[in-house]
Parts: structure tokens; C-alpha cells; sequence
């Protein structure tokens, strides 16, 4: 557990985690800008790992690559019996005695380390699944972490948990959620002081608003709204905000010219007059609610 | 019998929406909903659920505090960091591996199959339809998915129907793999913006990993028609055949809220005809 002072609730160290539910809303254009309405001091760390898009829009110079695996299993031949004891403890099926031999299949294990546990004859030791990379840069004085998924990989949380060991608890961390209600959604906001939910007010959007809203209060983190394209689609959306008690901190209304900046990766504090003051307002709100107000719940 | 999954690596693209679409104008089929994580096609089919299962996978770890006598084995044996110092369970955190549970010393810790969610079999004016609701910051979604799709197959050789339209998962992780498998053909519903090119270009990788056919429609087209000629010969480079395009119409969203798909509010739009015409491709395919 984090101590108060730890969490921060200054400007001097929170984590902000921007996610959504429903795919597509804006979680990235609202990470990015406001991320880049802060000026220095920032981390960004786009936790999208199937999926990583923020780093077209932030454009980082990169530093550094790291690749990152996962322990999995490596049977010695010579020391193992067949006694099967590796394939009852996997509750995974990711190691099977079949008849004179023990195989083990990589892409199923969840790396729990069990049958090197329970293995009598140490037979097993672990090599490495490879999940993918992460990559470090800069940007003026924003650092960017991602992580990217390697393709055919099932296991994002391994991913997802490592960039988020980047996370220095004196800075403003900006986390890029993926989409879902899931374990991969759930990985990127847990710990966070404040989970930022970006919505369209379209039945999609409002439906997976509420399976978003669902997840944050199971981890007891205070919330609030950005509905982005604000005024397409119907009011139910800022009806049911008002029902849960969740703040709407901020709208964007559909712009045909924000979408077209948007399709060519440019940012709206950097294009738009006006956006770089209100993005930083919402930081400023989000402050002040992950100081004040008690976990949403 | 055929399956087309229709997927897009970024979400938001207009999936649901297209596949939605297709519903009005697809004879004989079975209509899937693999996007079990943030499921929506029920929002325009409006089915009416003839069987409900619970789903029910996996295990999660319960601490029985008056066997368990603090020895601290569990704590230092699991990976998840998901006991406490005074010996409780976190449930999200226990990944269900059941390491704990084996070397326990007073076997002090219970080991409950998780319910993550519900399935259904429904019945829609386009049609019978399966679809799944997975549980808030549940596990194992890619489960749900291949068995949402086993039942789409099943239901759809009982009834003689010899197409299933599936509305796939977004990115490329766990449920996607799970709902590319055995699939005929999967369909990319991208868009003309630096993350829709990006993104396709690494779930059109996934199908290629997986030898799944795929073909790709650029969605809102005319929102950027530079990054569209780009998406498009960055397909044909990878032996993916484009379909066609959709412009950006807001009559998609007027169409959603009232709870139609474009064909059932304005079939003879433009948006509407350009889907028609992915479909024909689609049929030829």
C-alpha cells in the first residue's frame, strides 16, 4: 500500500489513468493533450499495449528498447521421471505428461512457477516467453514509455504491469488505458490516484460508460468524465453522470477539423487556440477532486 | 458453412456498426457477438434471449482464516503479490494458479470456480443471435469468445443457416486471437488516421500469423482520403483485399441512438449504399 504522501494529490506526483470501456472514444486524444498542456515534469505511459497509438501523436525521440519476457517452463530430459506432478499443479494446461515425454506449451503458461515448485526431481527450470518490448523516449521534458504486444501474444497484464514499473511517484504520470472492463483495463488503472473515463453520448458509448464505471468503483478510485464529440448523439450520457455522482470535468464537441488534425496525428493544444489552457483546467480539477473527495463509489 | 469476423485492431472504427449493417442484408445466418469484454451489437439487435448460462472458468483463491496459521509459504510463493500480510486473498490480483492453494500446510485455502459471466441465445428480427456479458475486471474473456463462437456453429448447423457474422474484439490480444481461429475470413473495419493505419497494419500481421484471410474496409474515408490511398496500398502490400470505402455520415450515429442499423433508417444514403457494396464484395469473397 501507498502512504498518503506517496499518492501525492499535488501536482508534484499523481497518477492519472485515462480509460473508456467502448474503444475509440478519444482516451488517447485527451491523454496525449493533456499530457502536453503540462509543459515539463511529465510521464506518459501509454499502457494500450495491443494497440499503442499515443506515441504518433506525442512523436518521442526513443531512447531505448527493452525486450520483455515472461518465465516459462524448460524440462531437463535426464532428471525427469514422468511423475506428473508438473501437469496437476498447472491449472493451465501449459505442461502435460503424454506418454514418455513432458511438454510443455509456452503460449499457454501464466508463469506462476508451480511445477518448478512442485517438480520432486528439480527438473524444471525457466527460460523466457517473449511478450514484446517497451520503449523509452523523450520529449522536450515529457518522458514516454510504451509497451507493444508482440503480434500473437495473448498476455497483455505482464506487459501492461512492466510499463507501469516506470511510474516515479514524484511526477505527474499520464497512463493511455486500453479499451475493455477486463484484466489488461484493470491492470493499467489499479494504483492510480484518478481514472479520467472518456465517453461519446451514443448508446455504445453510455453502455460501456457504465461497465467503466463498474470497474473503477470495484478498485475504489475517484472519477470523473470528458465526453468527447459532445453533441452528437442523445443526453443520456450526461443524465446518468449526474445520476452516479460522476463529475463531467470536461467536453469536446464534434469539430470536423479536430477529427481531420486527429486522422493526421497532430495534437490540439499544438493546432487549436485554446485547448492547451482548458486541458490544463482539467488538470487542475482532477487535482483538486483526487485531493478532496473520497474514492467513487 | 462460413464464418466472417469482423474486427479492426483500434476500436471505435465502426465494427459493431457495419456488422449491424450487414444483419439487414445477410440471408440463412447467425449473428455473434465476440466483443464479450464491451459488448454492444445487443444495443441495435434488441434480442430477445430464449436460453441464459452462466460461464463459469477458472478458480480464485479464499484464505480459510481459522485453519490458516500465518506460516507465510503462500505469500512467498505467489507471483501475483496477492496476499496480504494478514493472510486475505485479493481477487483481482489472484491470477488462479492455484500454487498457494497445493503447497498450503493446513490446507487452509479453498480454491472456488469463478463465475466471469453470462451467454445467451437469442432470438432477433434479423435473425437468432449468441451473445455473452463477461463480469467487471473478470478474467478469461478469451474463453468466452471461443465458446460464443462454438455455440453460433452449433446453433447455426441446427438451424441450417450457413453464415455466421461474428463482431470480433478490439487490439490484438487474448479474446482476438480467440476469435480468429477457424474463421473463413476476418474483415478490418479501419479509418483514414495515423492510429487506424497503425493499428490495422498490426492486427492485418495477427490474421497473417494465424492464416486467416483478410480483406479491409476503410470506414470514414473522406475524413482523410491521403491516409485512406495509404491504409489501402499498405494493404494490397500485405495481400489484403480492399473492399471498399464508407464515408463519414453522421445518419450511422442518428441511426444507433434510435436503435436501427443505416438500412432500417436510410438505406438509400450514401453511407448506406457503400455498405451495400462492401457487402456484394464481401459475397464474392
Amino acid at each position: 500500500m501507498m502512504t498518503e504522501s506517496e499518492k501525492g494529490h499535488s501536482s508534484s506526483g499523481i497518477i492519472i489513468s485515462v480509460a473508456s470501456g467502448k474503444g475509440g472514444t478519444g482516451k488517447t486524444t485527451v491523454a496525449t493533450n493533456l499530457a502536453l498542456s503540462l509543459g515539463s515534469g511529465v510521464q506518459f505511459l501509454d499502457c494500450d499495449v495491443e494497440e499503442p497509438n499515443a506515441h504518433l501523436f506525442i512523436q518521442p525521440t526513443m531512447e531505448e528498447v527493452v525486450g520483455v519476457t515472461t518465465p516459462v517452463p524448460e524440462v531437463d530430459e535426464d532428471k525427469c521421471t514422468l511423475c506428473g506432478k508438473c501437469g496437476e499443479i498447472c491449472q493451465f494446461k501449459a505442461i502435460v505428461v503424454i506418454g514418455e515425454t513432458v511438454l510443455p506449451f509456452h503460449e499457454l503458461c501464466h508463469s506462476c512457477g508451480g511445477c518448478m515448485e512442485v517438480c520432486p526431481e528439480k527438473a524444471i527450470s525457466e527460460t523466457g516467453r517473449e511478450l514484446g518490448v517497451i520503449e523509452r523516449g523523450h520529449r522536450n521534458g515529457l518522458e514516454f514509455v510504451h509497451g507493444e504486444l508482440r503480434i500473437g501474444e495473448a498476455m497483455s497484464p505482464p506487459l501492461i504491469r512492466k510499463v507501469r514499473s516506470y511510474a516515479r511517484p514524484d511526477r505527474v504520470t499520464i497512463i493511455d488505458a486500453p479499451p475493455g472492463t477486463s484484466c489488461p483495463v484493470i491492470a493499467a488503472m489499479k494504483g492510480a490516484d484518478f481514472v479520467l473515463l472518456v465517453t461519446e453520448p451514443t448508446p455504445f458509448g453510455l453502455h460501456d460508460l457504465e461497465l467503466a464505471v463498474g470497474a473503477v468503483r470495484v478498485l475504489g478510485i475517484p472519477a470523473g468524465l470528458v465526453i468527447n464529440r459532445s453533441d452528437v448523439g442523445d443526453d443520456k450520457v450526461k443524465a446518468y453522470a449526474e445520476k452516479e455522482g460522476l463529475p463531467v470535468l470536461m467536453e469536446i464537441p464534434f469539430d470536423r477539423g479536430i477529427a481531420e488534425a486527429y486522422s493526421r496525428g497532430e495534437l490540439m493544444v499544438e493546432v487549436m487556440p485554446g485547448w492547451r489552457e482548458r486541458f490544463r483546467g482539467l488538470f487542475d480539477r482532477i487535482v483538486e477532486i483526487a485531493g478532496t473527495e473520497e474514492a467513487f463509489s | 458453412m462460413k464464418e466472417v469476423v469482423v474486427i479492426s485492431g483500434k476500436g471505435g472504427t465502426g465494427k459493431t456498426t457495419i456488422l449491424a449493417a450487414f444483419a439487414s442484408l445477410a440471408k440463412n445466418k447467425v449473428l455473434c457477438d465476440a466483443d464479450v469484454d464491451a459488448a454492444d451489437l445487443h444495443l441495435i439487435m434488441a434480442p430477445d434471449i430464449q436460453e441464459r448460462h452462466s460461464f463459469e472458468s477458472g478458480n480464485t483463491a479464499v484464505i480459510n482464516g481459522d485453519k490458516c496459521t500465518q506460516c507465510g509459504l503462500c505469500r512467498d510463493l505467489c507471483r501475483w503479490d496477492a496476499i496480504s500480510e494478514d493472510f486475505v486473498a485479493d481477487p483481482i490480483e489472484c491470477e488462479g494458479c492455484g500454487v498457494c492453494v497445493y503447497f498450503c500446510p493446513e490446507e487452509a485455502i479453498d480454491f472456488p470456480v469463478n463465475t466471469c459471466g453470462e451467454w445467451f441465445i437469442s432470438e432477433t428480427r434479423f435473425g437468432p443471435m449468441v451473445h455473452a456479458r463477461l463480469g467487471i475486471a473478470e478474467e478469461n474473456s478469451g474463453k468466452l469468445v471461443t465458446l460464443v463462437r462454438q455455440e453460433a456453429k452449433k446453433l447455426a448447423e441446427e438451424k441450417g443457416l450457413d453464415l455466421i457474422l461474428t463482431d470480433g474484439p478490439p487490439g490484438v490480444g487474448c479474446p482476438v486471437i480467440a476469435s480468429l481461429g477457424g474463421a473463413s475470413g476476418v474483415l478490418i473495419v479501419t479509418e483514414p488516421t495515423v492510429s487506424g493505419k497503425h493499428d490495422m497494419a498490426r492486427v492485418a500481421q495477427l490474421a497473417a500469423h494465424f492464416q486467416i484471410p483478410a480483406m479491409i474496409c476503410v470506414n470514414k474515408f473522406d475524413l482523410n482520403p491521403q491516409e485512406t490511398e495509404a491504409i489501402e496500398g499498405m494493404a494490397k502490400e500485405r495481400g489484403v483485399k480492399v473492399l471498399g470505402r464508407i464515408p463519414f455520415d453522421p445518419m450511422f450515429t442518428k441511426a444507433m441512438v434510435q436503435g436501427l442499423t443505416i438500412f432500417e433508417y436510410n438505406g438509400a444514403s450514401d453511407a448506406g449504399r457503400a455498405v451495400s457494396e462492401v457487402w456484394t464484395k464481401l459475397g464474392e469473397e
